[in-house]
């Protein structure tokens, strides 16, 4: 009974799943927001009406998506009061800044204009229109910055003092904080990441629509369009990711050589990085496994003779730096997550680059296994990026801020675990119910189609815009 | 000015406000079923707040963040022993939020119906539970050293901190009412204004003894004028009301719940948490804030922002001044989500 009611695990728990869960809506809402302004731009200078068909039905999914995302960000925003108050009090003044940053300086925007987005089609001048899209796309990349600004001090701290008297970390430089090179690496990543999961989700619905020969003349330059950004944000993605092991190389070794399963400090050729491999549990010993020589050493010091040190070495640097303790994160979770993001992503740039060359010149393959592999676009590409996050974040423990604050000391002390185990069982069955309604109502919207073209001002000649209320 | 107590007035602005802005919201949610008959009404009334519920909410987040960052202290010891009421208001902000996204999405009235009762809940519960979290606050609750709470989530349901909830309530509720009066027209607009002005004369009573408990047991001298203020704002309001004047009406209550919240700050002042136990254990601005450096930066931004902020919503508070009526819901019940030419057009 004592062990389930833990506020410490239990507070894990709840942070990890509704983080999740908000992450779920939140690659959405970046990539859709700059996939919608597209389509809009484009129909403002074209005034072909597919253009704003595109606009207005990824634009209805885009809003279905959205009122998630800012919910769940709410609960984000209050849990560490909640349930991290000892490690609020310790970075407040560090880690507080980017976020009331991220307030005032994105989530305002974006929360006003998509306001004048939705309403405004009748309201503002066409141009004017189009531009209050532009905000919210810009906005919510802005956020993701700030975001993983505060995010990269957990994981690299830089920019702070230890104030002894008061028991906290100090910031010494707003400017350092938010160029933390961690952050520089991290947020191209997962910007580029955002886009691959929107450019998944045109695919998707595209092929879905063509695969049944319907809302040809929509779903055509809508799967190229989800085409090209697949490929095009998949190779920055990829790009960037590479940068970002070098950064994490840098700060957090113990989490590459995690990422890995490397127990020994290894040079070379014996670098290798393992495709697949079948062993005991805990990593230790190893079954079978397919391996490519240097690719570890190459991707953690970009030369093929690097050293890369093993868990044991740092286990031990550790505890002369650190005190006794178990500075290993869970070997099993960070090799299999580092592996499903990479693995995840790569195969669906692969598949839109054979699915670019399958369309070439208006072509439209017929084997329906293309079809269906191509379906699958979305859900693996965002299955890349909630891995790629459970990675970074269990891979930093048993670090919260790493080097100066362990997870369990940053818990509330005041919380019992009963409240814990109540709003964790609330979060869940409300998101739980919540995901299931979102879900089906996405997936309605999705198979429902475009409407039909919108019938034309008789002056201009131009599709009539239409607006919708609530 | 010393740049703790700058960042109180600021958090203090925050928080005026989002319930001067949600405040409305919440009240334009709890008198939905008041004010209509069916659906196309309700449509009508959801409209209104359309276009900015989710900007109003905002400042919420703004005022989360900036407490965080001005004052760790503050918002560690405060979110984490209001943990359930927090709760409670996070699922019901959860709740109010996907059901304007959700209940068009689908014709069925039965469907419809399942969000409107969110909205109205989900509205009521965070205007009850802020009014009992700020009282509790200018009262005072048991802290330890470490500055954590230690008493329980019963001690929160006191009867000042109840006469709170329900002042924040009633407040709000009228101030929904106000809102409907001057953004409808027609039968609802007629309904609105009868129903401001029944909830407008309990809000008096009750607001009338709220205030008077506070300056009476916590109060300092600017607490006394704010509270008077606020009670001068709030009948005239009513009266505005009374005489057709709804815009008047409208603005006057705005300002009456700005005054009400800044009472309760002067009150607090130059603390921002007391012991209830041991002043000793009290969160004052100086034990709370951060640090200059930190507190310097957040004033650069915050001068560079606010302004900002203030034109562009002030902006689509314009662009959105028109009335919402029962054409441009397009007259069908089961419009849903289909997309409708505008008839203002
Ligand atoms: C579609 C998603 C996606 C794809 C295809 C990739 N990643 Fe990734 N990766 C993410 C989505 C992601 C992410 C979810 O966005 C993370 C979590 C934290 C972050 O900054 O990005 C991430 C984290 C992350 C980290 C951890 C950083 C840290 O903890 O400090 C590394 C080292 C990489 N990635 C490297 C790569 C490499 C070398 C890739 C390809 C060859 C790759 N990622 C593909
Ligand atoms: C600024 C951004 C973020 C911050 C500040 C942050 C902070 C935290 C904190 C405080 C914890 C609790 C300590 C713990 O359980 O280890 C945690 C854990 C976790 N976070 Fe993050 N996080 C951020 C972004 C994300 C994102 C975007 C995701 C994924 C979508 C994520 C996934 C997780 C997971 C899975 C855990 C559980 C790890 C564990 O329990 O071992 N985090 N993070
Ligand atoms: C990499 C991680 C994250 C990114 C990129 C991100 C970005 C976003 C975006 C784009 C939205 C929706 C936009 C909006 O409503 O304005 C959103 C909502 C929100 N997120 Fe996250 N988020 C992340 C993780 C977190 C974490 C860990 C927190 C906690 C501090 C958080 C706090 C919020 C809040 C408070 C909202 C609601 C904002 C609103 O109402 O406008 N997010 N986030």
């Amino acid at each position: 009974m004592n062990e389930l009611l833990d506020p410490l695990l239990l507070s894990r728990w709840q942070f990890g799943l509704t983080t999740i869960y908000h992450f779920l809506f939140v690659p959405l809402t970046i990539g859709m927001a700059l996939t919608v302004a597209i389509f809009q731009t484009a129909w403002v200078r074209t005034g072909k009406a597919h253009y704003l068909q595109l606009t207005h039905f990824f634009g209805k999914i885009f809003l279905i998506n959205f009122a998630m995302g800012v919910v769940t960000g709410i609960v984000q925003e209050f849990q560490f009061g909640m349930n991290w108050s000892d490690y609020s009090r310790f970075v407040g003044d560090v880690f507080g800044a980017p976020l009331a940053f991220e307030g005032l300086l994105a989530f305002f925007l974006e929360a006003t204009f998509i306001g004048l987005w939705i309403f405004g089609w009748d309201k503002l001048p066409e141009k004017l229109h189009l531009a209050t899209i532009w905000v919210v796309s810009i906005a919510s990349i802005l956020s993701a910055y700030f975001i993983i600004a505060a995010n990269a001090f957990m994981q690299n701290p830089v920019a702070f003092r230890i104030n002894e008297e008061k028991g906290r970390a100090e910031l010494t430089s707003i400017w350092e904080l938010l160029t933390n090179p961690v952050a520089l690496a991290a947020f191209p990543h997962t910007i580029f990441a955002c886009f691959m999961v929107s450019a998944g989700l045109i695919i998707t619905v595209a092929a879905w629509h063509l695969s049944r020969n319907q809302h040809l003349e929509t779903m055509r330059p809508a799967l190229k369009f989800g085409l090209w950004s697949m490929v095009i944000s998949g190779a920055l993605t990829t790009l960037a990711g590479d940068q970002l092991s070098l950064a994490m190389v840098a700060t957090q070794p113990m989490k590459m050589a995690a990422a890995e399963a490397l127990y020994v400090t290894s040079t070379g050729a014996d670098a290798s990085f393992s495709i697949f491999t079948l062993g005991t549990p805990d990593g230790v010993h190893e079954l079978f496994s397919i391996r490519i020589p240097y690719l570890l050493s190459f991707l953690s010091t970009h030369t093929f003779d690097g050293t890369v040190e093993g868990i044991n070495n740092l286990q031990e640097q550790y505890q002369t730096l650190y005190g006794p303790g178990d500075y290993v994160p869970i070997v099993w979770v960070t090799y299999w997550s580092f592996r499903w993001m990479i693995g995840m992503g790569i195969m669906h740039i692969f598949v839109a680059m054979v699915g670019l060359w399958l369309t070439r010149k208006g072509r439209m393959p017929s084997n329906k296994w293309v079809w269906k592999a191509a379906v699958w676009s979305f859900p693996l590409s965002l299955g890349a990026m909630i891995v790629g996050w459970v990675f970074t974040e269990m891979g930093r423990q048993p670090w919260l801020v790493f080097g100066l604050l362990e997870t369990a000391d940053g818990v509330s002390p005041g919380v019992t675990g009963l409240e814990v185990l109540l709003s964790l069982t609330a979060f869940t069955v409300v998101y739980g119910s919540l995901a299931v309604v979102e879900f089906r109502l996405i997936k309605k919207a999705a198979q429902h189609g475009p409407a039909d073209t919108p019938e034309a001002d008789p002056e201009t000649g131009k599709p009539l815009v239409t607006t919708t209320v609530y | 000015m010393d740049l703790g107590v700058l960042w109180f007035f600021i958090i203090a602005f925050f928080f005026v406000g989002y319930f001067v802005l949600d405040g409305f919201d919440f009240g334009v949610g709890m008198s939905l079923p008041f004010v209509s008959k069916d659906d196309t009404d309700r449509r009508v009334v959801i409209n209104t707040i359309g276009p900015v519920w989710d900007l109003n909410e905002t400042w919420l987040i703004v005022a989360g963040a900036s407490l965080f960052a001005a004052f760790p202290e503050w918002y560690a010891t405060l979110f984490s022993g209001f943990y359930l009421p927090l709760l409670i208001i996070l699922i019901a902000l959860i709740l109010r939020g996907v059901s304007f996204e959700y209940r068009h999405q689908r014709p069925e009235l039965a469907w419809k119906r399942r969000f409107d009762n969110m909205i109205v809940w989900g509205s009521a519960i965070p205007a009850l539970l802020w009014g009992v979290a700020f009282a509790n606050i200018v009262q005072g609750v048991p802290l330890d050293a470490g500055h954590n709470y230690t008493g329980t989530v019963f001690d929160l349901l006191n009867p000042y901190a109840l006469l709170g909830g329900v002042t924040t309530l009633l407040l709000f509720f009228t101030h929904g009412a106000l809102f409907l009066t001057l953004k409808t027209d027609g039968d609802i607009r007629d309904r609105s204004r009868a129903l401001a002005t029944r909830a407008g004369i309990l809000t008096i009573v009750v607001a009338a003894s709220f205030l008077t408990w506070t300056v009476l047991a916590y109060g300092t001298l600017p607490a006394f004028f704010l509270a008077a203020g606020a009670a001068v704002t709030l009948i005239a309001s009513v009266l505005a009301n009374a005489r057709k004047r709804e815009g008047l009406a409208f603005g006057l209550m705005a300002l009456t719940i700005g005054l009400a919240v800044m009472t309760l700050f002067a009150a607090l002042f130059p603390e921002v948490m007391p012991a209830s136990n041991d002043p000793a254990n009290s969160l004052t601005i100086a034990n709370a804030s951060s640090s200059p450096y930190t507190l310097q930066v957040m004033s650069w931004t915050a001068l560079f922002a606010l302004p900002l902020i203030l034109a562009y919503q002030g902006w689509t508070y314009w662009v959105f001044r028109k009335r919402v009526t029962r054409t441009h819901i397009d007259g069908g019940a089961d419009a849903g989500a289909q997309p409708v030419p505008d008839a203002a057009h």
